[in-house]
């Protein structure tokens, strides 16, 4: 089992959605955060004061896939989020230990899907 | 580069006229002062003194009426992402300064001088002429400078309303140019016609208590001009642009409201029966409408919403005021009523069929709200309510149906074409819409350098 963790671009959610769905994807946590990578952050001013290098809005998707889902969600992420530009954002994979249903108490890969 | 040409037109079109106005005025008054001030004495001193009473009203109307802009700054801002409401509000911020110039330096004499022209002439350029005595021919017992500020506000709103149109994708700078142009050689000019001395439409038998044709059609008609021309938002086609504050919009909804018994009431320019005549039906027509939204809502989707009771209310408001003076109360409700139908057909069917972008429906609600008012004005018209108005349809009198059907038409053929033109002409200068990566971050941003929310702290 693995932990899909992918900072994407607020604009790109819809179509990053979508591309998911194609894929059978459906179970995605999705927030709203603030992040800084190589694209740099706006200025902005408040009565003449400078404000530089703010942080950015961006996406974080979290999905739990078993392995043989791995790949087709990464590639459905790439697919919808990439523009070729600085800043499409970066997917993380991370183990996962376990994962259990509240509902039902299953446990493991059977829980993820 | 396009900053500094974008600030050259605008220095054009602000500053050289302000500068000129300035000269000719000032130094006017030192060449001939004695003989102008002499007649003008001489001619209103005995005749007219204005009344404390009207003159109380009317500067409290105004007032009421300058609250409605920034009141329409939260109806619109809470409707748009959070990523644009400083753009709306700043929008909103702007007319208000920048009108309220325009009309000082030649704004009112283009629109109310006396003439039979486009315009209304150049004369009270600068207010040159425009004194403390009342003018007779506009208001009889209110000082003349009185009834000029009182006209500003609504000056003031009209171009505001527009802003719904193109919300969260115009550029700040092309924006600032519509404005001006819009005001000077759309609004002014239709303002001549309709309420000016002169002016064809008012001549005509027009009848527009408050503004339905000069305000609500006019803004209207130019709203959706520019919403087919400068395109969807980004994100728009087929998903909802989600409200991001409605609580903004309820508190909007209220200022307007309130604003707009100054609007309606205070149009009767005096504190008389027909401004209490216009006190209550602009409030029953836009309880009237505003539950009629909220029920239409729950006819068809299952459940009465906020947002519907509020468009409702200020759709009702919008279909009143060319009534106001004109109509009674039970002639009000059907008003109410049937705007509301009238407008929810025209957001809810013919806006998703036709597929323009209308950002926060000002077409849907201020036109065709607009439209229903001055042929309801037809309709339901009164001289047992008001003897200086006209019998309408209902009322033994079909030739004033007619003639607010020529007006309504002159007015959305002349607006749509004029704004076109004026559209078009910034467009190709500087380009209109802002760049789709500046969309994408938010008005806000890359605008003004400014966000409304943050985030962490």
């Amino acid at each position: 089992m693995k932990l899909i963790i992918a900072i994407i671009q607020p604009d790109r959610l819809e179509s990053v959605k979508q591309e998911l769905y194609k894929e059978d994807v459906n179970l995605i946590t999705v927030n709203e955060v603030l992040g800084h990578g190589r694209q740099m952050g706006l200025t902005e001013v408040y009565r003449g004061v400078k404000e530089m290098g703010n942080l950015l809005r961006k996406i974080r998707l979290e999905i739990a896939v078993n392995e043989d889902f791995l790949e087709r969600t990464i590639k459905a992420i790439i697919k919808g989020a990439q523009t070729g530009e600085t800043g499409d954002g970066k997917i993380f994979i991370l183990d996962l230990v376990e994962c259990i249903r509240i509902r039902t108490e299953e446990r493991g890969g059977e829980a993820i899907g | 580069m396009k900053r500094f040409l974008a600030l050259l037109v605008l220095f054009a079109l602000f500053v050289i006229p302000a500068g000129l106005v300035y000269a000719e005025v000032e130094t006017g008054q030192g060449a001939a002062p004695a003989p102008a001030q002499a007649t003008q004495a001489t001619q209103a001193e005995p005749a007219a003194k204005a009344d404390t009473g009207d003159t109380a009203w009317l500067i409290v109307a105004t007032a009421l009426v300058m609250l409605m802009t920034p009141g329409l700054a939260f109806f619109y801002g809470g409707m748009v992402g959070k990523k644009n409401v400083l753009g709306v509000l700043m929008q909103c911020f702007t007319i208000l300064c920048v009108i309220s110039i325009q009309w000082v330096l030649y704004g009112y004499s283009l629109s109310f001088g006396p003439g039979k022209g486009f315009w209304g002439g150049f004369e009270w350029v600068g207010l040159k002429g425009v004194g403390l005595a009342p003018y007779a021919d506009y208001a009889a017992t209110i000082p003349h400078q009185l009834f000029m500020v009182f006209q500003m506000m609504f000056a003031v709103i009209t171009p505001a309303l527009i802003i719904g149109a193109f919300a969260e994708r115009m550029k700040f700078s092309a924006f600032l140019i519509f404005t001006i142009l819009w005001a000077t050689f759309v609004y002014d000019p239709v303002c001549h016609w309709v309420w000016g001395i002169g002016g064809w439409l008012r001549e005509m038998g027009a009848l527009d208590f408050a503004g339905g044709t000069v305000v609500h059609i006019n803004a209207g008609i130019a709203a959706f001009m520019t919403a087919i021309f400068i395109g969807k938002r980004k994100g728009s086609n087929g998903h909802a642009i989600l409200p991001h504050n409605l609580p903004f919009t309820i508190l909007g909804t209220a200022l307007l409201w309130f604003g707009w018994f100054g609007f309606n009431a205070g149009s009767s320019l005096g504190a008389n029966d027909i401004a209490v005549n216009a006190f209550v039906v602009t409030n029953t027509a836009a309880a009237a409408a505003g539950l009629t939204w909220a029920l239409i809502d729950w006819i068809f989707n299952k459940k009465p919403t906020m947002l519907g009771m509020a468009t409702g209310a200020v759709g009702g408001l919008v279909a009143i005021t060319p009534a106001a003076g004109f109509v009674s109360a039970l002639s009000a409700i059907l008003i109410g009523v049937f705007v509301s139908i009238f407008c929810y057909f025209a957001v809810a069917w013919i806006k998703p069929k036709f597929g323009y972008d209308d950002a926060l429906d000002v077409f849907g609600v201020h036109c065709v709200g607009g439209i229903w008012g001055a042929l309801a004005t037809g309709l339901f018209a009164s001289k047992a309510v008001n003897p200086a108005g006209a019998d309408g349809l209902f009322f033994g009198n079909p030739k004033q149906f007619f003639v607010q059907v020529i007006a309504t038409a002159v007015t959305v053929g002349y607006s749509f074409v004029a704004s076109f033109i004026i559209y078009k002409v910034i467009d190709l200068v500087i380009k209109v819409r802002v760049p789709e990566k500046d969309e994408i971050v938010g008005l806000d941003l890359t605008q003004h350098h400014e966000k409304a929310y943050t985030i962490l702290e």
